[in-house]
């Protein structure tokens, strides 16, 4: 290994700069993969830093209240009662109902600019996408709260109030002040913010899908539909359920817009109109005055947020891991 | 080689240099804390700047962090509008000031009805906030206002969803006039509210915009804010039982009959005080600072200031919406608090 060169019958003369030069080479290839290492390691030195400062800071609620802090319903801080179930069904029922608007959506637009779009018309759409991945949250809060809130109350909250409203089974969910804030206003906010996240991934993984894939379909006599369902679909599997996991993961820790919408309310909500809070938007209220067991709790909170969106990240993994092996077989 | 050398070295000295500057001119007053005040203390602070060439960095992160940044002595000066109690102060050896004075204001949204047209007394205020009263034709109000039209229209409830020293004064208020409200309630920089509207706002600017949107709001806010926003505010019944209108006239009423010194820390609570003109809900900002600072200098400069701005500030204060202390309290306060300060 150090000088296979010299072994060489003819290459003597060469093969001491051919030595050297392999020194330098693998002295500089040592450093070089051990400073790349240590870069990745500091992510992991500071991903373990947060979970063990999270749960330092949480282990007085934790102690306190034990595994029910997540069911409890409560939120009195002058009584130091607190649990966590307030804010939980906020922010799943928020990031559910922005993935479910906001996924079909995305799909859609993914398959127009990648199958049926005219070439002219790609380019400007998929910036505008692009652009709308980089408005800075609370420009999307200050949207929500002046601009849709206002509209939302009055052309989509009042109709569906009296549409569905009265009906049984379902008809609880439109109940409510229709003040234009509150779980459903969050949730619709929170798809438009969203949106251009799994739009553009998706956009980016159909455009993958190998040419000549897709044009032996179309040779066979597929339409779009059948082509995107057969083929583009299974190829792009992967990265279409890492986009909306992104997306997902945003939907969970969005903070500012939540908080302008949401309706800011510590308590259940009872229909989809109600206000209600998240996780992120109590950190963000409750922070700047919180004391000694508040500022507990708050920490304990932050750590079931880190915990959902490790439990969903997880499941996406696995959920990938079982699709590709029932390919395999 | 030698040109970069050279280079290398110019770019440390001009770095050692600049820091040896920077640290040289750090004689920045620092303080943190309460938000309500944040407004005039930054006003003061351009002008103090502007008239002695020292500045000021007052960081308006909320009470309870200004409460904690002292603590920890990483700023000089701690700003709360909840005051501290006088045991927790002599504990921590500091001492606490009143700086300025203003008022919470609530306000409304119905069509129709003008600002200062509603009346409104504290136990009826009380329970539209607990949710007793849901619907602002109902017959409590009504009776205090009597020959008005009131709408069959519900209300919506709208408070701070952020911690805040406002949220303090109010609950403060509706504490010491209503026991179902101190009961169900309490007061607290943030507190749980029962009325099945209410919704949360950030920041008094949050509650403004939601109160402004909503037909039927109720909220709460400081009095700049009302100017600022044109908002519908209401009369109130003072403890003299008296209408008031909320302004700078009505707050220095509750200020000049309060006796500072009747509580160590001079932490008294404004909130229902006596006198016909008497804003009811009207609130003092407090300073924290240390009787043995570890950085006696800038101590010295922080009292600086505030002996400035107590003779200088008044008419930026008013300006601001703010009612400024009077000459005989910053007297007081000079001979009596001050001079507890080492310098």
């Amino acid at each position: 290994m150090h000088s296979p060169s010299s072994q060489m019958a003819d290459g003597q003369l060469v093969s001491d700069g051919m030595v050297a030069i392999a020194k330098k080479q693998r002295v500089q290839d040592f450093f070089f993969h051990r400073i790349t290492q240590a870069f990745s390691l500091l992510v992991l030195a500071a991903l373990l830093g947060i979970i063990i400062s999270l749960f330092v800071n949480a282990w007085p609620t934790f102690q306190k209240f034990g595994f029910q802090f997540i069911w409890r319903i409560e939120w009195d801080i002058i009584n130091q009662d607190f649990g966590a179930a307030i804010a939980i069904v906020g922010t799943i029922a928020s990031a559910t109902i922005a993935m479910l608007l906001a996924v079909p959506l995305a799909f859609g637009i993914a398959v127009f600019l990648t199958e049926t779009c005219p070439a002219w018309l790609r380019r400007p759409l998929g910036t505008s996408i692009e652009l709308l991945a980089a408005v800075p949250s609370i420009i999307y809060g200050m949207f929500g709260l002046f601009v849709f809130a206002p509209l939302f109350a009055d052309y989509i909250q009042m109709p569906l109030k009296h549409l569905l409203g009265g009906m049984p089974i379902v008809g609880f969910l439109f109940g409510g002040a229709t003040n234009g804030m509150g779980i459903l206003a969050a949730g619709i906010v929170l798809a438009f913010m969203v949106l251009p996240f799994v739009a553009a991934v998706m956009r980016d993984v159909f455009e993958i899908t190998p040419a000549i894939l897709r044009e032996s379909a179309y040779g066979l006599g597929c339409t779009t539909w059948e082509v995107v369902r057969q083929v583009v679909l299974p190829y792009t599997q992967k990265g279409v359920i890492g986009g909306v996991m992104l997306g997902l993961g945003r939907a969970l820790g969005e903070t500012m817009a939540v908080t302008f919408v949401i309706g800011n309310a510590n308590r259940m909500p009872t229909s989809l109109f109600s206000p209600g809070t998240s996780i992120a938007s109590v950190l963000a209220n409750e922070f700047g005055e919180a004391e000694g067991f508040h500022f507990s709790t708050l920490f304990a909170l932050g750590f079931l947020l880190f915990v959902i969106t490790f439990v969903v990240l997880a499941a996406a993994k696995a959920m990938i891991i079982r699709a590709e092996k029932a390919k395999g077989t | 080689m030698n040109t970069k050398r050279n280079f290398v070295k110019t770019l440390a000295m001009t770095a050692i240099a600049t820091l040896a500057i920077s640290s040289a001119f750090a004689a920045d007053i620092t303080g943190a804390g309460a938000t309500f005040p944040f407004p005039i203390y930054a006003k003061w602070a351009e002008a103090y700047k502007a008239a002695t060439g020292n500045g000021l960095n007052y960081q308006s992160i909320g009470s309870s962090g200004g409460i904690r940044q002292i603590k920890a002595k990483t700023v000089t000066f701690g700003a709360t509008d909840a005051p501290v109690s006088g045991d927790d102060l002599a504990k921590d050896g500091m001492v606490q000031f009143p700086a300025i004075i203003g008022g919470t204001v609530p306000v409304l949204n119905i069509d129709g009805i003008k600002p200062g047209e509603l009346r409104i007394s504290g136990p009826v205020l009380a329970d539209m906030f607990i949710g007793n009263i849901t619907k602002w034709n109902d017959a409590k109000i009504a009776a205090l206002n009597p020959g008005k039209k009131l709408p069959d229209l519900e209300i919506t409830v709208v408070h701070r969803a952020d911690g805040s020293g406002t949220t303090f004064n109010f609950t403060d208020y509706l504490s010491a006039v209503s026991k179902d409200f101190s009961d169900k309630v309490g007061k607290g920089a943030a507190v749980k509210w029962p009325a099945a509207s209410s919704v949360g706002g950030k920041g008094n600017e949050g509650v403004a915009a939601n109160v402004n949107r909503v037909k039927g709001a109720l909220g709460y806010v400081e009095y700049a804010y009302v100017k600022k926003n044109n908002m519908t505010f209401m009369k109130m019944l003072n403890a003299d039982g008296k209408y008031v209108e909320p302004d700078d006239k009505t707050f220095a009423s509750a200020a000049a009959g309060a006796d500072w010194f009747s509580v160590p820390g001079m932490g008294i609570s404004m909130v229902n005080a006596k006198g016909a003109d008497s804003w009811p809900i009207s609130t003092a900002s407090f300073i924290l600072m240390y009787k043995e600072p570890t950085d006696k200098a800038a101590s010295a400069e922080a009292l600086k200031f505030f002996e400035w701005a107590f003779k200088n500030g008044k008419k930026m204060a008013e300006d601001l919406d703010y009612v400024p202390l009077p000459d005989k309290l910053t007297d007081q306060i000079r001979s009596r608090v001050f001079s507890q300060i080492q310098k």
